[in-house]
């Protein structure tokens, strides 16, 4: 879907520049392929983006100016709706917001960005450091090493999924398996968010009514993730 | 001798220490060791007094120039993260941080090659 938006707003001076937060150009490049991205399809296997912005999860949207201005704080964006009805994510107000933008028809933002941007804490990037120690050791494969700091790393940051989630098929671990949805619901249990969309485009009731949506069962989700090999939105995101 | 595998936020280096501890050149992490302390552009942090010459212990180093550190010392691998300052400092100067990273066939790119027109970084994995 980012490449019909890619063609769409390109027109406009719009570039799309997806990252894929993997361990290998090979995780990405079949959906990638698929898709028959003309955009810029990166790869960040030490997460470098995920460190220099701040991420905590994905997907993850960042909008840059021509001035390389960051004009809109990060926000998660499923943009497509196939997942709609597990994730609780509809991409209408979103792709409004987007389209305008890029139109120069409205701001990117209408808060304050700087205020608004979330930053980390040095507990945060102590385990940023963890992970780079387990993953270093991982690729050496020495995988019980490697396991220790990983789970050390989730513990310096409950709340980063780049981390904690992102490991997991490194730690041989299914991330879209039991282990992910006992770990959203235990973090969910204590109160917190999996996800958190900022309130300008945050989805609501409406926008299913204006735009319904497909229910997307378990079950198909489990029957594609087998077909794939993968889950997350990796393949619909392109 | 010792080698030690040391990463600055996300580079690689080797590391050949003498002792058991895991000592450091402040230059890899771009501070210049002075009679003043470690220096960097217009700024020197005073070394403890007593500290010998040359290269730092990591802890130490990590501590005075305020840099996150984890050690390994079984498996001689170290870690310095960039301090959340300069990660909050740089994300609130609303600039965005540039990187250069390779795309699904090896082909690098900066983020400051699309300068003057607007990018949408859209950050996903395969998990």
């Amino acid at each position: 879907m980012w490449q019909a938006l890619h063609e769409e707003l390109a027109p406009l001076g719009l570039v799309v520049l997806t990252v894929a937060i993997d361990r290998s150009l090979d995780d990405p490049r079949p959906f990638v392929e698929a898709a028959g991205a003309t955009h810029p399809s990166l790869v960040d296997t030490e997460h470098r983006v995920a460190d220099l912005y701040n991420m905590v999860n994905v997907p993850t949207v960042v909008w840059i100016d021509e001035e390389g201005r960051i004009v809109r704080p990060q926000d998660v964006h499923y943009v497509s709706n196939e997942m709609s009805s597990i994730t609780r994510f509809h991409n209408r107000k979103p792709l409004v917001a987007l389209r305008s933008w890029a139109r120069g028809e409205s701001p990117a933002y209408p808060g304050d960005v700087a205020a608004d941007t979330k930053v980390p804490d040095d507990t945060h990037q102590e385990a940023r450091a963890a992970f780079a120690v387990a993953w270093w050791l991982s690729q050496q494969g020495r995988t019980e090493a490697a396991e220790r700091w990983f789970a050390r790393a989730g513990e310096l940051a409950p709340h980063d999924f780049t981390i904690r989630r992102g490991s997991m098929p490194i730690r041989g671990i299914d991330p879209a398996g039991p282990a992910f949805f006992q770990m959203v619901g235990d973090w969910a249990s204590k109160g917190n968010s999996y996800y958190l969309p900022l309130p300008d485009t945050a989805t609501s009731a409406d926008d299913y009514e204006v735009e319904p949506v497909e229910e997307m069962t378990m079950e198909r989700l489990r029957q594609r993730i087998e077909q794939d090999g993968k889950g997350g939105d990796a393949a619909t995101a392109q | 001798m010792t080698t030690w595998t040391v990463i600055d936020e996300q580079r690689v280096h080797t590391v050949t220490t003498t002792g058991d501890t895991l000592v450091v050149d402040p230059a890899l992490l771009g501070w210049d060791r002075k009679p003043e302390g470690l220096c960097r552009d217009e700024v020197c942090i005073p070394v403890p007094a007593g500290t010998p010459a040359g290269g730092l212990d990591a802890a130490l180093l990590a501590r005075l120039v305020g840099r996150p550190l984890v050690i390994d010392g079984d498996e001689q691998v170290a870690a310095f993260a960039a301090p959340a300052a300069e990660r909050a400092a740089a994300l609130r100067s609303g600039m965005a941080p540039d990187f250069e990273l390779p795309d699904v066939h090896g082909v690098l790119h900066r983020l400051s090659d699309f300068r003057g027109k607007k990018v949408v970084l859209y950050a996903y994995a395969s998990w």
